[in-house]
This record gives C-alpha cells, structure tokens and sequence, in this order.
C-alpha cells in the first residue's frame, strides 16, 4: 500500500497576501496544509467533516469549510485565514466579541470571525435573523450564539455609519 | 485553620474597581485572533503521529493480536500492545482504580484501546493501525441498563479480580455502587396525600462535545521522565496518575495544559494519556495523539438514567412525600460516575420541605464507553423526573406549578436533605423562582399552542478542596498571579486578573496570570464543580492580602515605624500621614536591591467523615428555568419563543461572563434536553458520534427570545460574597421545557430528547385513546 507517498503536488497560492508555494500529497486537506505545511495554527481542526466550521476560511472572498477543500485545489487562488485578519488590538469585529462576551474557550471563534466576515462583506447591515442564519454552520459549544449575534450587529452597525 | 475556606472576611467590592464590572476576558484578543495556542497548535516537528486500534464491538475476548505486518509499513516506528505493559496491567482510576491503560485481555467497550501506532506520519500511522490482526470472540455484552441488571447478564467486571471487585458486597452484579437517602415515614405521610403521581422516566447517554477535541503529547525528557502535553481541567491529578503508573515521582512528570478549548467535565480524568506515557517511553520518543470530533465523542460522555418516582401532594399542593430510585449508566469502568451518581441522588428531593423521602440510587456498569463528568454531574438526570412529577402534581390538582414551588421551597438556612448529613438551604431561592416569573410574563395568557413550564434545579458543589495560589508584585509595579485553575473558557483568569488588580491596586493590563503547568503553578486540586471561584479565589484574595501585609512591614521597617501603627487596605498601605500607593510603598520597602513581594494564600476545606458526599457542600447551585414553546401539533415541532434563567450567584464578579455562561448553560440544557443522545447497536456500537448525527445546538436552536438573570445577595462562601455560577442552568432545563411542551401539547413526555416524532406519537396516541 502506498501511504501519503504517490502524487505529491505543487501548490502556488495567495495566502493571506502573500504568494506561498508548497508541496503536499494530492489528498492533503487544505485545512491540514494551512495548520501544518503553513504553520497558520489559527484555523482550527475538530470535526474535520464540514459540520462545525472551526476550520472556516476565505476562499476567493467566500467562507469554506477548508476540512472539505483540496489543498491543491487553492492553486492559483486566494486563501484569507484568521491571521490574515488580525491587526494589533484585533479588528473592530473582534473587539466587539470581547465586549460582548463572546469569546469563552475561544477554540470556534475563528471559525466564527471568518463567517461573520463572509457574512458583512455581502451583506453590511444584517438582520439578527440574517445573521443566525449566515452563522448557522458554526458550532460554538459555549453557546456564546447571541453574545456573537450581538457583536455582529454592533459591528454591522458602526461600519455602516461609519461608511456614512 | 487559618487556610479553611469561611476564616476571613471576603473582602467588599471597590466602587472603583474592576471586580464587579464586565471586564473583558483574560486572552480573549488572542482567542479570537487566532493566537492562541491550544495542545493541537503546538509544534513539536519530530512527534510520531499515534493512532489507536480498536475493534467493532463492545465486548469480546482478545484472542490475540498481531502486529508484524503493521511494523513493517513504511513510517511505522513502534506499536504498543497489551504485552508491552507490566503485568499485571496497569489500571487508573480515582475512587475505583478499575481502568487498564488499554484492553487487558477483554474489550469492555467500543473504542477501548487495543494497540497504539506510531509512525513518523498521520497518514503512516493511520495506514499501519488498519491491518493490526486482533483476533477476538465477541460476547453478549450488557449495553442498556436492563441487560445490565437482568438476572444472570453478562458482568462487566471479574467479580474474582482482586484489583477491581473482589471483597465488594455488589460483586456479583453489575451495581458498581448504590446510595440510600431517606428522611421521614412514606407511609404515614402517603395517608395524608389528596393525590400521588408515579411515573418512569427516561435521560439518554449524551457527550460532552467540547469544540477541541482530546490531543496528547507525550514527550519522554532527559532526566527518565515524562512531559505531558493534554487540555485537561486537572492537571495535578494527571501528573499523579500518571506518575503512579509509570513509576515516576510527582516531579519527574510534568504536566502541561494549555487552556482547553471547552472541557464542560469530559476533560477531567486521564483517557488516552496513561497509554500515551508508555508509548513515548517505550519507544524514547515525543508521541503525539489527535483526535477528531467523532472520536472525542466516542471517549467521553455523560451517564443516562432510568428513574422511577411516586409523589405525594396534598389538595393544597404541599408536597408529603417523595419515593425516587434512579438507576445511572456509567459504562464499563467507574472513571468519576459513582460520585455522578451520589452527588446527584443526595439532591434528588429537589429544594423543597419535604416530610419524608426516599431516594435509591445505583450507579451500574455497562459495556458501554465511560461516563465521566460533565456539566450538572449527576442532578439533571434526577431533576427531570423529580420536577416533572412536581408539575405533574400540580396540573393534576388544578394548581399553578410555579406557586407550588414556591410554596414547598425551603428558606435560606433551612434543610431540604434531613437527617445526620443534611442540606441546608445557602441562599434566598425563592427571589430567583420571582425573578424568572417576572422576566417570563409568568401570568401573561399565552395565545393557543403555546405552552409555558418551571422547574428549579439544584446542585452541591465541592465538599472538599484545596487550592494554591502565588501572586508576585514585582519592582515595577506589575504583578504576576499563579492559578492552577483550568480556564477552559468559564474565564477564571479573567477574574483572577481583576482580583490582583483590585487588591493589590495594580493597572488590569500590568496583571499576568500562568496556568496550566504542574512545574511552575503551586498546587490546586482541580477545576470541576463550579468550584473555582469560591476556592482559587480565596486563595489568590489571600496571596494578595499577603502581600499587601509584607508591603506594610517592610515599608514600616524602612521608614521606621512599628508595623501596627500602619494598616493596609486594597492597593495602598495608610500611614498617619495618609495612603501610600501599594507599588510606591513595595519599593521603598525593597529599597535599592530592588527583588520583588511574593504572596501566598491556600483554601482549604476538609470533607467530613461518613457524609455520603466527603463533606458539606461548600455553596449549592440553584436556578430556576422557564420555557415557553409554541407547538405544531400536526408535526411535533416545536419552536422556543422563550427561555428564562435566573441563578443564585451570590456576586457576580464579571457580569459579561456570568452571563455568558448563563446563556451558554440554558442552551446546552435545551439541546440536551430536545435533541441530544448517543445511540449505540446491539454490538455495542456507538452509531451517532458524528457532528453530523450527534446534533447539538446551533444559532439556528437558540430561543426566540432568552433572559438570564442573577440573583445576588452576596451569601456567598467565595470572594466578595461569590458563589459558583456555571452549572446552574443545565440543571433544571429538562424539566422546564417537558412542562412546556406538555402545556402544549397536553400529553407528558416521560423520555428525552423532547424530539418532534416522540411528542407527534404521544399527542397521537392520547388523540386515539381519547377517541377509543
């Protein structure tokens, strides 16, 4: 039996910005080449069926599920993981999971951010409804749900007026 | 004793301050960034990937196990078997040491461990743990608690083996332990019963399903022992289990734990690290096990139950008696479920003026994967029928279900478990049962279909308990606090941070708090029972208060004073001349060497000999929870339109974060209570451990509209007044949401989960029965 030896392949993508190459067996996950291959631990592992949505990252600017995406499948296109969010003092929307008591084990709530986002970049003024549902692939066994739903909102909110 | 818990004041919170305020989480930046590192983020680029053989049932004979083929695939550096293992077998537990680091000879549930792999890749490891030849005979194992007590089944455990049942009265069966309360004469208080309600009732076998799954990393070290990388809730009981297993003392096994990604009780006790040691020792090597969801699912759940109960009521709905026996399914070894079990059954009586009760439990093994902890322990399993009957009693008699709580309810300081070990009442939980009828609309008619229900839950917490803290107020004015509570996302650093910030008057963004390391954190017995802040608090209270009393020494010597002369109080040591800063005074004690103040406080508190619990319980959980549903008849669905949870939290700390764990109890309560279960084959086979089939709350289950409520009255045993908080609203959840699904649809539901087809059958077969 030949084991995570035969048809290695080369993928040059844009991962958060950056053009990366790397080189992994044909069946490698994108969601293991990113935690192992990239060292972006901050895209988490769990159910690793497309269930729970702690793996959740952008893809071509839509939020998938990267435990059910080929790693060579993103060859050629864009990645944005959680720490291609991340600025000093954390986005506005996560700031707004702290205030609102979001972020308990905090192990989801990438997974959360990046559908959130997914969310705001189509839709910048979300009804509570909206959200639940756009959010609804997220697991969060805290059940920081409407903690969530209210960061949401209130970053949905300022971004708006923000935007005038 | 100067360390016991309730020998010194508390402390009174500082208008200033952050205590009390909704202070954000301790890592909640790099929580939500990314940043943090749970067990599975660590790199560790020469680990062996382990993966676990097993075999498709519950329970068999191992006949032998071959492992030439599975050696000589590529990447495969090791395998461990039973035969690489002292013999006897190594076993681990903490009341029964009933558990073989893996299958000694016999599997007794699905997923215990047969052979480990090691292999330099996943995929190697994974590859090799497939062709592993276990060669067994399958036997009639026991898989549902009427097997396990029929006459003549199948017993779990050797009733010969001196190292499990030998000596023990029950070891002829599969009752690894039992309990008797009772109080009072049933028979003199049934005579006086208007109505007596007596029904059977059901609570499926559920998991913990914390979002990160088990991970282990097991790392062999210069010196013959052992690191231990694992997200558990007690990392000092694994470094002595681990350390008694290995032979190792406590110092040679060192015990790392990151903050796990949820724990909820299924993180608790040792499941793969013991096997993870040897394997790292055996072979020399750093090993490393990742689990996925489903598999986390299959090594960690909590007990079911069947329950009988008779009530009694009188026409005015006082309660005379309660006759409850309640029978746990805790798998095939004990882990920490007869404690599930006594701990649940002592509360089974529910808060309530009872003249007689009876309560008989029995916790029994079955060929099914361990039950350990989770949320709520063993009291949700009790309630649902305890508070079921009592909403049964009181729609039968024509009384408001709410009023007969409050009427039966004892007062603060009043006994509710009598006799020699007695519960006493620790809080005023009648506001709580008043605020959550005010935030329900409690009175408000309610259009048809709907339906409104109330329960109250209760819960003992720790009867016994010990926990370390150091603070260290360093030369700059900065401070760093060591906790050896895991924050497994209930925020405990969270709130020791804004204790030393308020004690010692230091800014919140100067407090470092360390957890989660056996080498550098001073001892704490573990993170379970809501316990923390009551018992880590007091401590970390008195390694700040210590150090505010060494600050005022050192600076009376310094400036020449006697030390009596100066007082200290939160952040600042008074002179006669006024306050002096804490950090100013620190450094005119420490003068021009400069070093730092090192504070130490211990909580202590002993059990008590013969109490069917070790010990009082240092503060009890009560909440008060009501649903309001609305009902399709014709499908059985239903939708939550309301829930309301109110707790007796004495203070709360971190308003955010109590209601955070609030809201987050009340939704795993309703997901456990309408659509959680495993379900296991006749082989024994869990058949749902799928995220996919498992299901479990999403946004898309939360209610309509949900309100959580503390009641504070700061009663509390822990700083400031606080009591635990995080289990109280799990504990009554069923019952609540049966009664409003029952006030629906008119027919009681007796078995959980509330799923639609169970309430569609029964709404069908009343509708026929009504017809016949």
């Amino acid at each position: 039996m030949s084991v995570g030896t035969g048809s290695l392949v080369t993928v040059t993508a844009t991962i958060n910005g950056e053009t990366r190459t790397f080189t992994v067996p044909g069946h490698r996950t994108l969601l293991d080449a990113l935690r192992s291959e990239l060292g972006l631990t901050g895209t988490k592992s769990s159910c690793t069926e497309g269930e729970c949505g702690a793996c959740t990252v952008m893809l071509d600017g839509h939020a998938v599920n990267s435990c059910l995406v080929l790693a060579a499948e993103v060859d050629g296109h864009e990645v944005v993981t959680i720490e291609g969010l991340s600025v000093d003092g954390g986005t506005d929307l996560q700031q707004a999971f702290l205030e609102h008591g979001a972020v308990q084990c905090g192990f989801c709530i990438p997974g959360q951010v990046m559908s959130a986002e997914y969310l705001l970049s189509h839709n910048p003024d979300p009804s509570v409804e909206e959200i639940r549902d756009a959010l609804s692939g997220n697991l969060c066994r805290c059940a920081s749900y409407n903690r969530i739903v209210e960061a949401v909102r209130q970053t949905a909110e300022k971004r708006v007026s923000t935007r005038g | 004793m100067g360390d016991a818990l309730r020998s010194q004041e508390v402390g009174t919170l500082r208008p200033d301050g952050n205590v009390g305020t909704r202070t954000k989480r301790y890592g909640g930046l790099e929580r939500a960034s990314g940043a943090q590192k749970y067990v599975a983020d660590l790199e560790f680029p020469e680990a062996l990937q382990v993966a676990i053989v097993t075999i498709p049932v519950g329970c068999a004979d191992i006949l032998g196990v071959d492992t030439a083929e599975a050696e000589a695939m590529p990447g495969v550096v090791g395998v461990l078997t039973a035969a690489d293992l002292p013999s006897p077998m190594p076993r681990f537990g903490v009341s029964h040491k009933d558990r073989p680091v893996m299958a000694d000879g016999r599997v007794n549930f699905y997923g215990e461990p047969v052979a480990a792999v090691a292999a330099l890749t996943q995929e190697q490891a994974d590859a090799a743990a497939r062709v592993v030849k276990v060669d067994y005979r399958e036997l009639p194992g026991v898989y549902t608690l009427d097997a396990a007590l029929a006459p003549g089944a199948h017993l779990v455990q050797d009733p010969s083996d001196p190292t499990k049942r030998a000596g023990d009265a029950l070891r002829e069966t599969n009752v690894i332990e039992e309990q008797t309360i009772a109080w009072g004469d049933l028979a003199e208080q049934e005579a006086k019963a208007a109505l007596v309600v007596e029904d059977s009732y059901s609570y499926p076998m559920m998991t913990q399903f914390p979002i990160e799954p088990l991970a282990v990393i097991a790392e062999p070290t210069d010196v013959g022992g052992l690191t231990l990388y694992t997200p558990v809730q007690h990392p000092y009981l694994m470094q002595r289990i681990v350390a008694g297993l290995v032979g190792k003392t406590l110092g040679q096994v060192h015990v790392i734990a990151p903050d796990p990604g949820g724990g909820f009780g299924g993180k608790q006790i040792p499941k793969y690290e013991p096997l993870m040691a040897f394997l790292a020792l055996k072979l020399g090597r750093t090993v490393r096990l990742t689990l996925n969801l489903a598999e986390t699912t299959t090594a960690i759940r909590r007990a079911g139950a069947t329950v009988h109960a008779r009530t009694g009521f009188t026409s005015e709905g006082d309660i005379v008696f309660h006759h409850v026996r309640i029978d746990y399914q805790i798998g095939a070894y004990a882990d920490v479920a007869p404690r599930v079990m006594t701990k649940g059954s002592y509360v089974g009586g529910g808060p309530y003026r009872l003249p007689a009760c009876l309560i008989e439990a029995r916790a029994v093994l079955t060929n099914t994967p361990v039950s350990t902890a989770m949320r709520g322990y063993g009291a949700p399993q009790i309630s649902w029928a305890t508070e079921s009957q009592i909403t049964d009693g009181a729609r039968r008699l024509g009384l408001d279900p709410a009023r007969v709580r409050l009427r039966n309810l004892v007062e603060n300081g009043e006994e509710f478990v009598k006799g020699e070990f007695a519960g006493k009442a620790d809080g005023e939980w009648k506001q709580a049962v008043e605020k959550a009828m005010e935030l329900a609309g409690w009175d408000d008619p309610l259009p048809p279909n709907r339906g409104r229900g109330i329960a109250v839950g209760i819960k003992s917490s720790a009867t016994s308990g010990l926990s370390q803290s150091l603070v260290r107020l360093l030369y700059d004015g900065s401070a760093i606090v060591y906790a050896g509570t895991s924050d497994m996302g209930q925020g405990a650093r969270t709130i020791w941070a804004q204790t030393v910030a308020d004690e010692l008057g230091v800014p919140l963004e100067k407090v470092t708090v360390i957890s989660g390391d056996t080498d550098l954190v001073p001892f704490d017995l573990q993170t379970s029972a809501s316990r923390s802040t009551v018992f880590m608090g007091t401590a970390v209270l008195r390694a700040c208060r210590d150090v505010r009393r060494q600050v005022r020494e050192m600076y009376a010597e310094r400036v020449g004073v006697e030390p009596g002369e100066l007082d200290d109080e939160p952040g600042a040591v008074l002179t006669a001349e006024g306050a002096v800063a804490l950090d100013e005074a620190a450094r005119i004690g420490l003068g021009a060497l400069r070093g730092e103040v090192l504070g130490q406080g211990t909580c202590r508190l002993e059990g008590r000999k013969g109490h069917p619990l070790g010990g009082d319980a240092s503060f009890y959980e009560f909440n008060c929870s009501i649903s309001e549903v609305e009902l399709d008849a014709g499908t059985g669905q239903f939708v939550i339109t309301r829930h309301v949870s109110v707790s007796d939290v004495g203070t709360e700390l971190n308003p955010i974060q109590v209601t955070a764990q609030e809201e987050g109890g009340a939704i795993m309560g309703i997901g456990q209570a309408d659509m959680e279960q495993l379900v296991f084959d006749e082989h024994g086979r869990l058949l749902n451990p799928s995220a996919i089939d498992y299901r479990v709350p999403t946004y898309k289950d939360v209610p309509l509209e949900l309100f959580t409520s503390a009641v504070e009255n700061h009663d509390g045993p822990g700083p400031y007044g606080s009591k635990g908080m995080s289990e109280g609203p799990i504990l009554c959840t069923g019952a609540a949401l049966g009664a409003a699904v029952t006030a629906a649809a008119g027919v009681k539901i007796t078995d959980l989960p509330l799923t639609a087809e169970r309430i569609w059958r029964a709404t069908r077969a009343a509708a026929e029965g009504a017809i016949a």
